[in-house]
Parts: C-alpha cells; structure tokens; sequence
C-alpha cells in the first residue's frame, strides 16, 4: 500500500516551466522584449518571490501584475464577518487620494491637517458628553488597538503614581485589570505587553454572552487599574451595561476606598449608541468613566486605519507620557504609538462628520439596526436557527403604560422598542434542528455559504462558554435590504440542502479549507509559535 | 499708558457678521439649484461639534478641499524624510485597496501574500543568514517597529532575570542622544530606563560605540544603534559596536543585544553601499526597523521591523489568529490598519529593483554633495559628511558618481553659520533664515544640535532634483546676503517674533497648554526629554 505524498507546489511549477539552454539569460532583462504592457516581462518568468528584482520592471506592468494578484482577495462588500466599514462616497476618496502623501504629525507643513484633527477631538468629546469640551482631551490613533492601548496605559501608569506616592511596590504585587472574557484580543495584548495581569471574567448564559458585572467585582482589588468594559461585544454585539459596572464600583469606593476607574471600549458602539439610543448613559455623563475609544473605521464609516481614544480631562491624562514636539513657534504635545501617519484618514473622518452630521449617523445607524432586525427574525423563524443577539428583543419602555401598549401596539420602527445593541446577528443550530441532524457541523454553513460568496464566520464563543458555536453577520451600511433578502434565502437553502443526507452538498461539506493551502510557504511560522490562546476575541473585527 | 490688550480673533469675526433679523431665513437652502452650494451650507457647519444635520457631500468635499490648501506643498518640505511622491500608477493600486484591511486574511488573501514576500525581500536585502529564520511584519511607521523591537529585548531580559531568580524590574536601554524620540518614547512607557550616551562634535553629532560601554551593566536590555543620525545624517558605527560587546562579553560575561534603527537608513545603505556591513550580517544585530514611508519611497503609514531568527522573539508577545483553517500569528500594536500601503511598497519593489532604488540613493547622495559643497564654499559650515572623501577611497572606482568615493552617510545636509561670518555678522541669527526661505516656499527647519553640543544650531535637509538644487542654493545665498545688510535687520525682527500671533483654530477647542505645561514651555514631563522630536 502506497503512503500518500505531498506535492509540492512551488517544485512542481519549477519542473513545469520552459528549461531554457542557458539558464542565466533570465535573470537578464532585455529591454527589447518590453513591447507589450500587459504582464510584460513577468507575464511568463517567474516574479522574483523572495527578493527584491536585481532589476525593475515598467510602471504598467508592476501596476497590471499586483493589481491581478490582488483579484484573489475578496469583495469586501460580501465581507459580513468584519466591522470594518469599506465604501465611501466619490467625494471622499477624491479628498483622500488628494491628500494621499501627506504626514499628520508633520504641523511645520500641514497645519490645516492639524485643525481638522482638532475639530475631530471636540466632536467626538461632544458626541460623548465630556463635561467639558475643552478639558477634554484626545488623539486619533491607527484603529482601536492603539487606542485602547494608550487608555490602559494611562490607568496603569496612575496607578503607578499612586503606589509611589503611597510608598508601596509597583512590581510585587503589580497592577492588574479586569474585562469580560469575550473581550477582543487588542485589550489582552495590552495587558500582556505592558505587563499587567489580566483578569478574565468569565461569561455565561445568563450575563448574556457578556461581561458580568457582579461576578466582575470578585475580580477587583486595590491593584486593579481600571475596568474595561465592552460597549459591543465583539462575538454577539450586546452592550455591556457600563452603568451597572459605575454603580457598583462607587458602592465598593465607599466600602474600601479604592476608586477604580473604567475605560469604555467602544470599538464599534462608540459610534452608534449616541445616534441610536442617545439616552443610553455608557459616556462620559458617568463620571467614572475616564477614557473611551472607537474606531472611525467601523461605524465612524470611514476607510480602515483610523481610531480615537478621548479622555475626559487632562486628570486622567498623566504628564509623564505626554511627549512636545516643538514647531515653528508652537508646542505640540502628543501621545501616541505611532509616530508618523497619514493624514488622509482623519480628513475622511472630518468628512464624514460635516456630510452625514447627526442625522446622517442616526439615519445609518438607524437603517443598520432595522436590517439586522430583519434577519435576526427571519432566522428565529425559521425554527433552523436559534439567535443569540437582542438587536431585535422587545424591552419595556419605561413610561409607557400597559394598556397604551395595547390600544395603540407597537410601534415596530423605533428603535427604543428594542434592546440597545450593535446591528450584529449572531446565531446557532437550534436545539430542535441539532436533535433532528446531530452529525451536521454548524461549520459547514460556512464553507457553502462561502461558496455563495457570502463570508459569514463559525466561531467558538467566549470562555466559558466555548462549547456553543455561533454564526455572525455584522450588518454594514452598504447590507442593504436587498442583500439581506437574498443572505436569509442562501442560508435557509443551504441548511436545508445539508440537512438532506444524500445531497452532494453534503460531502462538500466537508472541504473546511478552501485558501489554506495557498499559504504555506512564503515565511510561515511553525505551528504552536504562539502562546496558548487564553480566549479573547481574536479574529478579524 | 494703556496696557495693550489681546484681540481675540474669534469674537472680532461673531461682531462683524451681518446679523439679519429674520434668522430663519439664513437657514433655507436657497442655493440648491447650483452645482455646490459652499458657503449658504458652510455657514451652518459648527466647527467643534457634529453638525445636528449634514451638508451635500459635494460641498463637504469642497468646504474641505479649499481648506486643506492652508497646508504646505510637500515638494518643498526640506524638513521631513517623509516621501511624498509616488508613479500614478501607484496611486490607482492605492485607491484600489484603500478599503482593504491588512489583518483580514479569510477576506484579502492576496494582500497577506504579498505582505509576507515584502518581509522576505527585506530579509535578504538586509542580509538574514540562510541558516536562520528571520520573520518580521508591517508596521505603521517606525515608532511602531521600534516599540516592537524594544519590547521583543525587554521580554527575553526578563525571562532570563526570571529562570537566574535575579529581580527583573529595573531595565534599561543604550543610545545616542541623537536619537529620534520614538526611542525614548518606547522607553518611558515601557518602564525601560533611557540612558542617553552624550554626543558632541568630535563624534560627529553621533553615538561613538567606546562611549556607550561605560552605560551597559547587567540591566541592560540592549543597545540602540541609529543608522542615519536624524539630526545630521551620518550612520553610527554598528560594526565597532558589535565588536566591543564582544570585548564587553567575553570580560564580563554579558551578552548584549543590537537593535538598529535604520529608519532612513534601511534603504540607502544597502543600494547605496552594498558591501558595508551593518545589518543582519553583523553577528550582534537581532533586529532592524525601517520606514517604508522614507526611502522606501512609499506614502506615509508604513514601517517595517525584521528579527534575525524567530527565537528572539518570546512565545508570550506572540498573538495567535484564527482563520478559516489556519492560524496566522501576529506581534504589532495595531490590528486592523490599511492593506494600501503594503501593496505599494511591493509595487516599488517590482517597478524598480535593486538597481532603480540604487540610481535613486546615487542622485540623492550627488545632489547632497552639491549643496554641501556650495554652502562650504560661502558663508557656511557643513556638519554633515557625505561630501567629505573617504578615508580609504574604493580600490576599484566604478565612476566618480559611487558614494563609495566618500564618507557614508544619509542625503542629508546640516549646516550652520560659519564662525567667520558670525564674526562679522553678530547680530544675524540663524533662525532667521528659516523664516525667510519660509517666505519663498522652502522649509528649512533651524535646530539645536543633540543635547551635549546645545550651543550650534543646524539646517538640515533632504535632497531633490537637480534644478532645484540651483533654486535652492540661490534662495539660500540671496537671503543670508540680504540679512548682511542692516536694513534687512528690522524686518526680521518683526516678521520672526511669534508674540503677536494667533490661531484661533489651533487655541481653540484644544486643550489649554496649562494643561500639559503649567502655564511654561518646555516642561511638558517631568523627565525632560532629550531626543528628537520634530517630524521626521
């Protein structure tokens, strides 16, 4: 019996290829042979991989070879796994291409750039409620996972100082801080590298897949430097309830002493609380809360790369990380990651923020959370599927007697009906369908819906809880009604072909890993380089 | 005599608007039947909160558009090592995938495919030894890299402080106090200490490697070697470096560590001086940042940091990435961040070559030489010192053009009033002159040198074409001539007093410098910080 052989795709091409009689001729480049642009010298030699070209190619064909290549990845409109929000109007990537080269940090030459950074700031504290828009203070950063980190490190380096001040050690015991475990992976990261221990507080059922509030505070202690809570939860999209957490770390200040202050990641709800459920408090109206992030790239609907981190006043803001750059008769004080930047992210923020204003935010907020409505019924209806996000959960609105309600109905457009929640739907087998099917894998939905185009992630969630596997679908401005039809009808055919045994679909199923392959050489990393995953949410978000 | 009172210009702007009595009417879009209506839109835009409604998005795109063109021409910034140009067809890649996000790899395959082959281009240029393997990533800038590299030592310290059972929370780190401030930067939030090893001009403005020893003890993470002094150019000798830890180690028994920040560097020693031994094929060196955004030749947002083999890089700063059926793994400080700028540089890579990057570093360097050369030659001293000749010029000279011929360095020039002209002209101050090629379009920045030589203050520079050169030579002389003459004098001294100005745009709406500062300049943190901290 034969053991089966690898092939090896690169020698297997090496082999294939035209063997000419004097090999050194190809790394040669005839300048006579560049007659056509399309592919030109590349359209049949081999691209150098792995190393720079001893020799360039034209503008034409490096254009023409990358942007082919790049025909591989995929559409990013059909992309419903990731927050990331990938269309803008003409107008703006006109701006953008515009101001492609220009540097941020760079106030010597683009001072205007730097007002409208600013402007940014003070909208944003604004938006937030900051007690004072000019106390506040802020900066745009690459994504939330700047941000976040920049807000932990300033809790942390407080807290520093307050050990310092008190005479106490600041290594043993040193600091640490408290998240829900469904937490994304940037706030684990920073507790990691900046050497914090991070205390993972479980998620159940019951605490709605999210961060639990009384259960949290087991975790705290008078070397917590801060909480961070999660305004949108990466896997369901529930809010956690910042106002729980304040109220319950104002009894434990009055019992111990200890103020421990929270940082809202709101990485994705940052930008639609405000618009959607303006009443919700989770901002700066609780004065516990120090310092908030968000990504503009997700629903502050601009090009990915930029983020911003706020905090209420320079109190919260130590000294000692803030760095001048001095300028032509100014000093700048920064405090950031990153150094040198584009700019063109934040002009497309600014853009945003003058085109769409309030009401252009909460319109697309608005229509966002109805489209996600739309489909989490659909597919609790379906009896296949069971929905674990509350987007479209019924809440008593306080104020509004029992019998209006009935007199009158519900009103089903209005979103104060509605659990305050990210327009994420994140859904499983049904109980029902799991009994009626237990040798189907929640997994293959996936893969065939990926055959459909649709990119709809199968993920564990949260520890704790890593035995339930979810389906999630992030509905974006540009999922319109449209669409959504279209995606509700693909999963229910698809579901239903699977669950008929002596379908083709079936075996299909099984083929888990259509791209794998493709990466396996260019410098991959063996297997188990990384540390154990201790749970956080990281995949793409 | 009436103190004189601050004008504040926002007000003196409410009181002159016109003030109509029927105020809603200033409300009604009465220009929409124009192709852009700017201004009846633009006066309802609040500057520091999100408009309650919004405006077209073609007259946003205006109202933005006239407003960007307050900022400065990037062509005739001399101050920063940014890049500010790129072939169109580099620009259209970019607007292709400037919705495209680099760490979204079940979504954009492609571009992590060429991510990757950027990193194994770059190993090889910097020469990673074959029997090792390097790994490396993108990053946005070299802040980014540097911190990483940082980071990477300070973990492997601690673990071996840890398995030694020795206390591993006093660390500390070595460089030049030339260095950009991204090192001290890492430092402070890291709880390294920054020990600063003093420069001065006998070292050329640059760290000198026997200087360095005297800071190093058993809490020393590594050593930071700058390859492209940001101040003046010139490369730190990593070589000799290398060699004294060696001298270092076997006394002592200490292994230390180089990282290199080449920012600038990384892409111009090795096009520009393809045998000079100063990467991965120096024993010593584990890590290497550079700027895609500088000579790399790509638009801002691009940094680079490779390892010269994966064991120096702990398991615990390692993140795992689960994708459909694989795991990707990951070590950066953003996460979702633009796939654009990764496919430009690749489209450098292939459009140019070794051998286009390399004409590229000869034109700056010969440009430098020129420039330094006619400022030698009137009224001022060159501190850089690519001009110079080489101490050992090379045995076979391919042309007269080769930077072999002459001391390495970046295309950077630094210069600074000669002591002849100072002699003769005490009342012209250097800063002066910045102000003044201000005026013709030129930014000329006007430093005070590292910390150690405080007194000399410098111009520095980074090339351009040809012509400009001559422009620039002209303008320089031309107005260094002009503050000869007395009846320049007066003029300078109001046009450069930065008491009477006012930006309402940048007072406002920011925070108050008391904040930072208690009410004084120059006490920004408590520590003081010493590096470099002007764009760079």
């Amino acid at each position: 019996m034969a053991l089966s052989k690898h092939i090896n795709a690169d020698r297997l091409l090496q082999e294939a290829r035209d063997h000419k009689a004097h090999s050194h001729h190809f790394t040669g480049h005839d300048k006579s042979k560049t007659t056509h642009a399309y592919g030109a010298r590349y359209g049949t030699d081999p691209i150098p991989k792995y190393q720079i070209p001893s020799k360039g190619t034209d503008a034409d064909s490096a254009y023409q070879i990358i942007h082919d290549e790049l025909a591989l990845d995929g559409s990013p409109l059909l992309n419903l796994a990731s927050f990331v929000h990938t269309w803008m109007p003409p107008q703006a990537d006109k701006l953008m291409a515009e101001n492609i080269s220009k540097n941020l940090i760079d106030q010597d030459e683009y001072p205007m750039t730097q007002i409208l950074h600013t402007r940014c700031i003070s909208m944003l504290a604004e938006l937030w409620h900051a007690p004072s828009s000019k106390q506040a203070i802020g900066t745009a950063t690459t994504g939330s996972s700047e941000a976040i980190q920049l807000g932990g490190l300033a809790m942390k380096r407080i807290w520093q100082e307050k050990r310092k001040a008190a005479g106490k050690s600041i290594h043993e015991p040193g600091p640490n801080i408290v998240m829900g475990a469904n937490a994304q992976v940037a706030l684990e990261k920073f507790a990691r590298y900046f050497e914090v221990e991070c205390r993972l507080v479980p998620v159940s059922v019951e605490s709605k897949y999210r961060l639990d509030t009384k259960k949290a505070m087991e975790f705290v202690d008078e070397n917590t430097i801060g909480i961070f809570v999660i305004l949108g939860s990466t896997y369901t999209g529930h809010y956690e309830p910042v106002k729980e957490m304040s109220d319950l770390l104002d009894e434990y200040e009055k019992k111990t002493g200890h103020s421990v202050p929270i940082h809202v990641d709101g990485a994705s709800g940052a930008f639609i609380a405000p618009f959607a459920t303006p009443k919700l408090e989770w901002d700066f109206r609780l004065p516990r809360v120090v310092s908030i992030n968000t990504s503009g790239h997700k629903f502050g609907l601009s090009y990915v790369g930029v983020g911003w981190v706020v905090w209420r006043d320079k109190a919260h803001l130590p000294k000692d990380l803030i760095f001048e750059l001095h300028y032509l008769g100014s000093v700048e004080y920064s405090f950031s990651l990153n150094f040198s930047r584009p700019a063109h992210p934040i002009i497309a923020q600014y853009f945003n923020f003058i085109h769409l204003g309030f009401e252009g935010f909460r319109a697309v907020a608005l229509s966002d959370l109805k489209n996600a409505r739309l489909l989490a019924r659909a597919l609790d209806k379906s009896g296949y599927y069971t929905v674990l996000s509350e987007v479209h959960q019924l809440v008593n609105q306080p104020g509004l007697l029992e019998n209006t309600k009935k007199a009158v109905g519900i009103d089903e457009e209005d979103v104060e009906n509605y659990a305050p929640s990210l327009p994420v739907v994140a859904f499983r087998f049904s109980d029902k369908f799991k009994q009626e099917h237990p040798d189907l894998q929640q997994k293959w939905i996936q893969t065939l819906l990926r055959a459909k185009g649709w990119i709809v992630p199968n993920y564990e969630l949260a520890p704790g809880l890593e035995s339930i596997e979810i389906l999630r679908v992030v509905v974006r401005e540009n999922m319109t009604e449209a669409l959504m039809d279209r995606l509700v009808t693909d999963i229910i055919e698809v579901t239903e072909d699977i669950a008929k045994t002596n379908s083709p679909m079936h075996a299909l199923a099984s083929s888990s890993n259509p791209r794998g392959s493709a990466r396996k050489h260019d410098g991959h990393i063996g297997e188990g380089s990384g540390r154990a995953r201790s749970g956080t949410y990281q995949k793409t978000c | 005599m009436p103190l004189s009172r601050h004008i504040d210009a926002d007000s003196v702007i409410e009181q002159s608007k016109e003030h109509p009595h029927k105020k809603h009417l200033v409300h009604s879009r009465s220009g929409l039947h124009q192709s852009w209506s700017r201004d009846e839109d633009a006066q309802l835009v609040p500057k520091y909160e999100l408009p309650a409604v919004g405006i077209p998005s073609r007259s946003a795109y205006h109202l933005i558009h006239d407003e960007m063109n307050l900022d400065g021409n990037p062509t005739l910034n001399l101050a920063s090592f940014v890049h500010t140009w790129m072939p169109e067809e580099a620009t259209k890649l970019i607007m292709e995938t400037i919705n495209k996000n680099a760490v979204d790899l079940d979504e954009y395959p492609a571009s992590q495919v060429i991510h990757n082959r950027c990193v194994s281009m770059i190993a090889n240029l910097w020469k990673a030894p074959k029997d090792a393997k390097a790994i490396g990533t993108a990053t946005a800038g070299s802040s980014e890299a540097i911190m990483l590299g940082g980071l990477a030592m300070k973990k492997r310290w601690q673990e071996e402080r840890k398995k030694a059972g020795k206390d591993y929370f006093h660390p500390n780190i070595v460089f030049g106090a030339n260095a950009q401030v991204a090192l001290e930067k890492f430092a402070r939030y890291w709880d390294v200490e920054a020990r600063l090893v003093p420069v001065h001009a006998e070292t050329d403005f640059v760290m000198h490697p026997p200087d360095a020893l005297q800071y190093i003890d058993e809490n020393t993470i590594g050593v930071m070697v700058i390859m492209g002094s940001t101040y003046t150019g010139h490369f730190e000798n990593v070589q000799l470096m290398n060699d004294l830890l060696d001298e270092h180690q076997a006394k002592t028994g200490l292994d230390i560590k180089i990282h290199v920040d080449a920012a600038s560097g990384g892409f111009v020693a090795p096009f520009a001086y393809p045998t000079f031994k100063w990467a991965f094929d120096v024993p010593r060196v584990v890590s290497i940042n550079t700027s895609g955004h500088k000579f790399g030749l790509v638009y801002p947002g691009l940094g680079w940091i490779l390892w010269r083999d994966e064991k120096y890089l702990h398991k615990d700063l390692i993140f795992e990435l689960h994708y459909l059926g694989s795991t990707e793994y990951s070590y950066t400080l953003n996460f979702s961040k633009p796939a654009a700028p990764i496919v430009a540089q690749m489209y450098n890579f292939l459009n140019l070559g070794f051998e286009g990057y390399r004409k590229i570093a000869i034109k700056d360097l010969r440009n430098a030489r020129t420039l330094s050369r006619a400022l030698e030659k009137t009224y001022f001293k060159v501190l850089s010192n690519i001009h110079k000749p080489a101490e050992k010029p090379a045995t076979a000279v391919a042309s007269e053009d080769d930077p072999e011929n002459f001391q390495r360095g970046l295309p950077v020039v630094s210069f600074m009033l000669s002591d002849a002209f100072k002699a003769e002209y005490p009342h012209v101050q250097q800063v002066w002159i910045q102000s003044m090629l201000r005026g013709k379009g030129w930014i000329v920045p006007n430093y005070g040198a590292p910390p150690a030589e405080e007194k000399s203050e410098m111009l520095l520079r980074e090339t351009l074409s040809a012509d400009l050169i001559e422009r620039l030579v002209t303008d320089i002389l031309e107005v260094t001539e002009g503050l000869m003459s007395s009846g320049g004098l007066a003029t300078m001294a109001a046009a450069t007093s930065t008491v009477g100005l006012h930006q309402p745009d940048q007072v406002h709406g920011r925070p108050d410098q008391s904040n930072f500062a208690d009410g004084a300049q120059g006490s920004g943190s408590e520590m003081g910080q010493s590096t470099y901290a002007k764009q760079c």
